[in-house]
């Protein structure tokens, strides 16, 4: 009996947490990911080539937002700011939290890759004429992002997970939805256990994903197949 | 024509080039050879400017760019003169990313903005000219040494440069690797293209040069042609290093 009854709450369930997952989870997690993206590449960039002034702000950046807890980030700027008159809607507050956490990590992965690119790859693009962005976009980075994208896959899947923090401050994704749930029926082990496998289908179809953009980007280094 | 003229260049206390004044004609190749660290690769570097001299001046043909400690020529001048320049690197540097041909047709389509069916076609004709045309799809990592290293003279010809500066083409390759290079490249000087190489393999040295050029301790000992140069040097220190190589360039030299 007890199976049947189980069987039905995550059958009602279900819907409900896949919504909110869709709606909510997703939308968050891909946001702040491209927007962390951005700023983590302006933060390497500034690290990298920008100079004692840039290079200063973007490791008081990094330093900073690596330093404090990303819970507690979330809570000064959702709970914090409106003391000093600016009052955010959750999502809009929880998408400036995860996408300033995230580019701090970013930077440092993309500063990374950036450097691992030998000096010959600059000097090659420079002698054939490249001014310093054409050889940014066609020869550094097409390199770097190979590189980078272990680690990147590694860090959209762990802010995938992240976006739970969002439920503390009242964004209606998908672990609070199973909070909310959980809260009415008393069936906690049931409810979070199927959030964690809705978590878990997530970061499966990304590490797919991830494993598809690598074997992309690593079509040139397959000798031993090689057709020629 | 390629003219440098006093030509000075430092890195920290370490000065490296102490005034160098070296012409280059058009449609002649110059040698340059002397030991590790005499400035070879310095002195072709500050030819495209991947090093800034602190002084001197370097012209390439209608161009001429004059430097001084604390100016830092235009960034719009480096790019003309390096788009005059086609450099070889000891080490390749092929984008690993690009196919062979694609490789060749970077400099044509990102900085001078060909369409991609001219680019292509030119493309062809370099590889065809280095022998790699069956290779135009291949990934460097998929060539061996030498062929990269021809691939690597096709890009840097590609745009149809003043001059070719050759930086120890082919110290990274084994004897027979090297000999396809070294022939690659002859056929190259055959057709009137200036170069300056920087090498230590003195029968290569021997059998492209108009002129050789003896640079060590980051001044020119001794220039002259390989004739003179090798078999009749009139400095001590240019004798003593050209028979450290235990060549017999009577011999070699008579034919």
């Amino acid at each position: 009996m007890q199976e049947i009854h189980w069987f039905k709450i995550m059958l009602d369930s279900f819907w409900p947490f896949l919504s909110a997952g869709l709606c909510f989870t997703v939308p968050l997690s891909l946001l702040s990911f491209v927007l962390g993206l951005g700023l983590g590449f302006l933060a390497a960039l500034a690290r990298l080539f920008g100079g004692p002034i840039a290079s200063a702000i973007a490791r008081f950046y990094v330093w900073i937002v690596r330093g404090t807890p990303l819970l507690v980030q979330l809570f000064l700027i959702f709970f914090g700011l409106p003391s000093i008159g600016i009052v955010l809607d959750a999502f809009p507050a929880a998408l400036i939290g995860f996408s300033v956490n995230m580019g701090a990590y970013l930077s440092e992965i993309l500063r990374a890759a950036i450097s691992s690119i030998p000096k010959g790859q600059w000097e090659a693009a420079q002698s054939i004429g490249m001014n310093w962005s054409q050889t940014m976009r066609r020869t550094i980075l097409p390199q770097a992002m190979r590189v980078a994208t272990p680690p990147l896959g590694n860090s959209f899947i762990s802010l995938v997970k992240d976006t739970s923090l969002a439920a503390a401050i009242t964004v209606p994704e998908l672990f609070q939805s199973a909070q909310r749930i959980a809260a009415v029926t008393y069936e906690p082990l049931i409810l979070y256990t199927e959030a964690a496998l809705i978590y878990l289908a997530f970061s499966s179809v990304l590490s797919a994903l991830q494993n598809r953009l690598e074997l992309r980007l690593e079509r040139n280094l397959v000798t031993a197949e090689a057709p020629k | 024509m390629i003219k440098l003229s006093g030509i000075r260049k430092s890195f920290g206390n370490l000065e490296v080039l102490k005034g160098i004044d070296l012409t280059i004609r058009e449609g002649t190749v110059t040698v340059l050879i002397g030991p590790s660290g005499g400035g070879k690769s310095t002195l072709l570097r500050c030819i495209n400017l991947l090093e800034l001299p602190q002084a001197g001046s370097c012209s390439v043909g209608d161009m001429s760019v004059s430097f001084a400690p604390n100016k830092h020529p235009r960034s719009d001048e480096i790019l003309r003169l390096r788009r005059k320049t086609g450099m070889i690197f000891q080490a390749f540097n092929l984008f690993p990313h690009r196919t062979a041909l694609r490789n060749i047709t970077e400099s044509l389509t990102v900085v001078l903005g060909w369409d991609e069916s001219k680019a292509k076609k030119r493309g062809m004709e370099l590889l065809d000219k280095v022998g790699l045309a069956d290779k135009a799809d291949a990934y460097p990592s998929t060539l061996s040494g030498g062929q990269q290293q021809r691939v690597a003279i096709a890009r840097a010809l590609a745009y149809s440069p003043e001059v070719l500066l050759c930086d120890e083409p082919t110290s990274a390759l084994d004897p027979e690797l090297a000999a396809e290079v070294s022939a690659t490249l002859k056929a190259i000087a055959a057709e009137k293209v200036t170069m300056a190489i920087a090498t230590h393999d003195f029968r290569f040295a021997a059998s492209i040069a108009e002129k050789v050029v003896f640079l060590e301790q980051g001044v020119i000992v001794e220039s002259g042609e390989p004739r003179e140069l090798f078999l009749n040097p009139r400095n001590e220190r240019t004798a003593a290093f050209v028979a450290s190589s235990g060549i017999s360039f009577a011999n070699m030299l008579k034919i």
